[in-house]
């Protein structure tokens, strides 16, 4: 079962279809004691950043969330998803994360011909192996929306980069946290294969 | 830079798809679910659905329509079509689009744009200009083309811009339907005018039509009806022709 996090935000009905079609079954909730029975747990995201913590917080959801990162259970954000498990973000403001990895999310840095957002799809690279991004080659597109990325304290963390003006950090796997960029549930084929992957832990 | 996009363009009128043929291993051509699903396979990197309805309860029946396209579509899709609030927008997003497109409200009410940007984000918020040439320049249009603005297109295009637009679909009016290419002078200044990726759209006929929006013409992504709906190319073929002429593409 995959309990994907419910704090009103908008892709979360695709990323639970998405799963469906894999043939994993899902569970959508806010409520904090579900969340602390999760075998597998997804953060979805899509917005601000200090908006989406404002509505973890008032829903009660920061302590649930950290604490299932904590007992080694799969947790993957998604997105904004992936931001939030950082420390913090300069999105519109200095806001807080949830703290389970290190480092903090940044917006792009202007160029001439650099479009802001980052819209469309674009290449992995893999600089090593991991659980989520198992199966996949160099070179496989994802779909991307994002004007922030994550830098993380720890490179080692890093499980798939992209390029757009710069190298980014699209995914990222620590043990049994991780993450994605880019959205998975709209990367046609080889974004399914990502969530199958995570189903499948 | 991401890859450029190609973008399979649906007319959707009472919930079936407008122009279409039936193509092998397809139960139902009209329907827009399997539809979606046969694009995705083919290797679209979008889709944008256009609602034609007149009806009432067109509103309810494009929410339902993108919350089952998202069941068996797993590509990013942009629903559009008479949206004039953000509420509206809100369900269309809520039920699993991801972006919605809007043309005369957002023209007769810029601040639309804005307030839907700061709603849900520059990313979601697609603004469709039709364009027609005129003299040196091209004209924006309203209400699928029968109403003339008198205000010229890159004019326009830098005002949706400011007001948070993420992306502009651009139609040439002169172009859509003919199948004879591309306005790729109407694309490319509206391209080098704005910073925001610009979908070109109105036109496509041959895969040089598409190559030239995607090079010359400055678009980032190309939209495509008739010539994939009707099977005159496969998004397949464009694709593989395009990478072999050095676009970058899924």
């Amino acid at each position: 079962m995959i309990t994907i996090l419910d704090y009103s935000v908008n892709n979360l009905r695709s990323v639970q279809k998405a799963f469906e079609h894999l043939g994993h079954q899902t569970q959508v909730t806010s409520d904090a004691d579900e969340i602390a029975r999760a075998e597998k747990l997804v953060l979805p995201g899509v917005g601000a950043f200090g908006e989406a913590m404002r509505n973890l917080e008032a829903k009660g959801l920061i302590d649930p969330v950290v604490a299932h990162a904590q007992s080694g259970k799969p947790l993957m954000g998604v997105c904004l998803g992936m931001q939030l498990l950082f420390d913090w973000s300069d999105e519109l403001g200095v806001y807080s994360g949830l703290g389970i990895l290190g480092g903090g999310v940044h917006r792009f840095t202007d160029a001439p011909d650099l479009k802001i957002p980052h819209i469309g799809w674009s290449g992995l690279t893999f600089p090593r192996e991991s659980k989520l991004y198992h199966g996949l080659e160099n070179g496989e597109m994802t779909y991307f929306v994002h004007s922030y990325h994550v830098q993380p304290e720890d490179p080692s963390i890093v499980a798939a980069t992209a390029h757009h003006g710069q190298t980014f950090v699209a995914g990222v796997e620590r043990e049994n946290v991780m993450g994605a960029q880019f959205h998975p549930e709209k990367s046609s084929a080889v974004g399914l294969r990502i969530l199958d992957n995570f189903g499948k832990l | 830079m991401p890859a450029k996009r190609i973008i399979p363009a649906l007319d959707i009128k009472d919930g079936r798809v407008v122009k279409c043929v039936q193509f092998e291993n397809m139960r139902d051509a009209g329907d827009p679910v399997e539809r979606a699903a046969f694009y995705d396979q083919a290797g679209a990197d979008e889709l944008v659905f256009l609602d034609i309805s007149a009806s009432h309860e067109r509103r309810d029946i494009i929410a339902e329509l993108a919350a089952k396209v998202c069941e068996e579509a797993f590509i990013p899709f942009t629903v559009g079509g008479g949206l004039k609030t953000t509420d509206e927008m809100a369900s269309i997003l809520a039920a699993g689009a991801d972006k919605v497109f809007i043309n005369t409200s957002a023209f007769q009410t810029p601040d639309l744009i804005a307030q839907g940007a700061e709603r849900f984000g520059v990313q979601c918020m697609v603004v469709a200009i039709d364009a027609k040439k005129r003299g040196d320049d091209w004209e924006v249009f309203l209400h699928g083309g029968r109403t003339p603005t008198g205000k010229g297109a890159i004019e326009w295009a830098r005002e949706a811009e400011a007001k948070g637009a993420g992306e502009i679909l651009l139609t040439s009016m002169d172009g859509d339907g003919t199948q004879a290419g591309y306005d790729l002078e109407l694309t490319r200044a509206v391209a080098e005018a704005v910073s925001i990726p610009i979908i070109a759209s109105g036109g496509a006929g041959t895969i040089d039509h598409i190559y030239d929006a995607l090079t010359y013409g400055k678009a980032e992504a190309a939209l495509v009806a008739s010539v994939v709906h009707y099977g005159l190319l496969s998004i397949g073929e464009i694709k593989s022709e395009l990478k072999s002429r050095g676009v970058e593409v899924r």
